[in-house]
């Protein structure tokens, strides 16, 4: 592939996502930005609704949100894949799965973003453009062999965010492939193999609620044609989509260079998109999960969200502070969001204005 | 369950492959295609039966590789609750249905080193769309179908001629019979066993391969229970606080549905769990038809599956 043309359409920001850290929202950014808190407090729950279409120019408008990141975090994805290639892996019986997510992201993105992606089919010879990232690629269906890699790696490969593949057999969900290069904090190379209550393992409280055994009930019997979104979220330092276990000698110790000046501009919030689609012709679950980033100074300009996401900060237990890992920043954060907490009440949901 | 769970086709073809077996093909209404699907899948057809109400759940058998339209076989039970004799009677070509999106609960685990499939009468009809699936990725299969006779074998024939020696048939009448243990004895390590068919096949092949150490990952099964008939009996619902009033050729999810509760299911044939009811007050017999609560949560009485158990008693209050 070749990126060389790939910041000719303007819409594309031509940023990066380490050394001098340039990734930045546009306005436009910041105000379609997930907010993940429809109250003022949180804790885990089976926070898990339809994933249908939601209001035009939203991250739900489209059934994958291509935004103005997209080239710059698919350049970040291919460096870290560089690195270290165990990013991507899939077991050999996921090929299929593979093939059922390519062929949803290329409908999808073809049927959603005509002026970007084209797909047109001959039976199974298909033909794929992606202008973007200027990509023209002819190939055979089904058949790996017409490919430059797996099916699975190829595709997510042009698609923002983490995905995983889940197959499910005697009554669980086994996570069998993945392609994890912007993750918060865990390993695929770890997980791998593992199923839906060993790979939660780590999470605190939430199984004593009965949230996984709820989740997994749930998931077992997920439908065709019915999907579902839920949101993760957490704190990073620096606009950092790679923040993984295995590079947290580099990330980890950036914990400590925070300061009252310059926490505004590096604390980010992290939230993830996930959602939940059942694949056709292998009845695996894929799991996409897609991260966005923003700084508490972009954050603050809207006036709900900060005070909502003071109040969130304030009454999070000390359990998930610790596992998202920002407990040692805890009362840095709080000092900065509480100048733009005035007390007055919030609405409720997450829209910015209303 | 929200989104678009269910598709409206039109039947394009009814074909009597024999006395009792009639097969079925619908496309979309719409023209377009049908979502791909995986082999073992089912789909549950909406059927509006003088008035009544019943969702039947059929195993997909055409290759999920073709997306033109989706083809069941229906075996007519003449004694049972008439959602067969209605597909049999009622059903044409050119007749608008609702089914749902396929759902797989006899998945193949891709895995598998070699698939072995082992059959009974109807039950052959998953392993058909499995083996197109196999098929076209190259993987290794065996088909075991053991049927009535010759007239009744429905498929056989056209299986034969795309599988070759990957299938073998038995007759009963014919006094043939699948050498279960020698079968089960010369397979290669990473072989899987499914099994589609009457009760006590399920029942003996499985027993016999655990009795000779497969383990419990490697075996799958699946049987098509119709909801049986019964006495009417009554229910009522704690959170609805309503009483639904259940028929005798009424299955008590049916009867919960036409009273306008959103009960969940997945199989409505006692196998998939979905639609786990916790039991409050039972002041009678539980029938239990389901292979989904364990025998003590049976016969503790504190949990019932509406898609296909009864009850005969004075009061039964359910949690819903
Ligand atoms: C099948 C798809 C899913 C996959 C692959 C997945 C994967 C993961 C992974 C890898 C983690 C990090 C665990 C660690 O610390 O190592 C995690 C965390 C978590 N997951 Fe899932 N998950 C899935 C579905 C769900 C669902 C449906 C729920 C709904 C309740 C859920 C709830 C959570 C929660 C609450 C956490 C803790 C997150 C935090 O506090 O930052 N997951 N998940
Ligand atoms: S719906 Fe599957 S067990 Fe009742």
């Amino acid at each position: 592939m070749s990126l060389d043309d790939a910041f000719k359409d303007p819409f594309f920001r031509d940023e990066s996502f380490f050394g001098d850290f340039s990734y930045k929202n546009s306005p436009h950014a910041v105000n379609r930005f997930p907010f993940p808190f429809p109250e003022d407090d949180y804790m885990y729950s089976v926070n898990m609704e339809p994933h249908v279409k939601g209001r035009p120019g939203s991250i739900f408008e489209h059934y994958f949100d291509v935004d103005e990141h997209y080239v710059s975090e698919m350049r970040d994805r291919a460096r870290v894949l560089e690195q270290d290639p165990l990013r991507c892996q899939s077991l050999p019986h996921m090929t299929l799965a593979g093939w059922d997510l390519l062929e949803l992201i290329m409908e999808k993105f073809a049927e959603e973003y005509p002026q970007w992606f084209a797909l047109t089919k001959d039976s199974n010879r298909w033909h794929w453009i992606n202008r973007p990232l200027g990509i023209d690629q002819k190939f055979t269906f089904l058949d790996e062999s017409t490919l430059p890699m797996g099916p699975f790696e190829y595709i997510t490969r042009q698609a923002q965010g983490d995905f995983t593949l889940q197959d499910q057999r005697e009554d669980n969900l086994w996570i069998e492939a993945g392609m994890v290069t912007s993750q918060a904090d865990w390993s695929l190379d770890f997980d791998i193999g593992m199923n839906f209550h060993e790979w939660h393992a780590p999470v605190p409280l939430a199984h004593q609620m009965g949230i996984f055994d709820r989740a997994l009930k749930f998931l077992l019997a997920l439908q065709h044609g019915a999907p579902v979104r839920r949101f993760n979220w957490t704190m990073t330092v620096d606009p950092l989509l790679d923040t993984s276990p295995e590079n947290y000698h580099k990330w980890g110790p950036t914990k400590t260079t925070l300061t009252p000046e310059n926490i505004g501009k590096r604390q980010h919030l992290r939230v993830e998109l996930q959602t939940l689609i059942r694949l056709p012709r292998s009845n695996a679950i894929c799991f996409p999960i897609r991260c966005y980033l923003i700084s508490m100074d972009d954050l603050v300009t809207r006036p709900k969200w900060a005070r909502r996401f003071h109040r969130v900060i304030k009454t999070v237990p000390d359990e998930l502070a610790t596992y998202k890992g920002f407990i040692r920043n805890k009362p840095m954060i709080l000092d900065y969001l509480s100048k733009f907490d005035d007390g007055a009440p919030t609405s409720p949901g997450w829209w910015p204005e209303d | 369950m929200s989104g678009q769970t269910r598709l409206t086709v039109i039947v394009t073809e009814v074909v009597a492959v024999n006395s009792l077996i009639k097969r079925f093909r619908f496309v979309r209404e719409d023209g377009g295609l049908m979502p791909g699907f995986s082999g073992g899948a089912h789909t549950v057809v909406e059927m509006d039966d003088n008035g009544t109400r019943r969702l039947n759940a059929y195993s997909l058998m055409s290759d999920p590789a073709d997306t033109s339209g989706y083809e069941i076989s229906v075996r007519r039970d003449d004694t049972g609750r008439g959602g067969s004799l209605f597909m049999h009677n009622g059903v044409k070509p050119g007749m608008k249905m609702v089914i749902s999106q396929p759902v797989n609960l006899f998945g193949l685990d891709l895995r598998a080193k070699k698939h072995l499939m082992i059959a009974g009468g109807i039950g052959i009809t998953p392993f058909i769309a499995q083996m197109a699936q196999l098929d076209s990725l190259g993987h290794r299969f065996e088909l075991h179908y053991a049927m009535r006779d010759r007239e009744l074998g429905a498929y056989m024939k056209e299986l034969s001629a795309r599988h070759g020696e990957r299938v073998h048939a038995y007759y009963d009448l014919e006094k043939q019979a699948i050498d279960l243990a020698n079968l089960l004895k010369i397979q290669p390590l990473g072989t899987h066993l499914y099994v589609c068919g009457p009760k006590g096949m399920i029942n003996w092949v499985l027993s016999t391969a655990k009795a000779m150490g497969w383990p419990k990952g490697a075996l799958h099964s699946e049987e098509f229970l119709a909801p049986p008939v019964g006495e009417a009996f009554k229910v009522e619902l704690s959170r609805s606080k309503i009483t639904v009033e259940v028929g005798p050729t009424q299955s008590m999810l049916e009867a919960l549905e036409a009273a306008g509760v959103d009960a969940p299911y997945l199989c409505r044939g006692g196998a998939c769990g979905q639609c786990e009811c916790r039991v409050t007050a039972s002041d009678g017999e539980i029938l239990h038809y389901d292979h989904w609560l364990s025998d003590e949560q049976k016969a503790a009485k504190t949990h019932i599956m509406p898609c296909v158990s009864r009850f005969k008693g004075e009061r039964l209050v359910i949690e819903l």
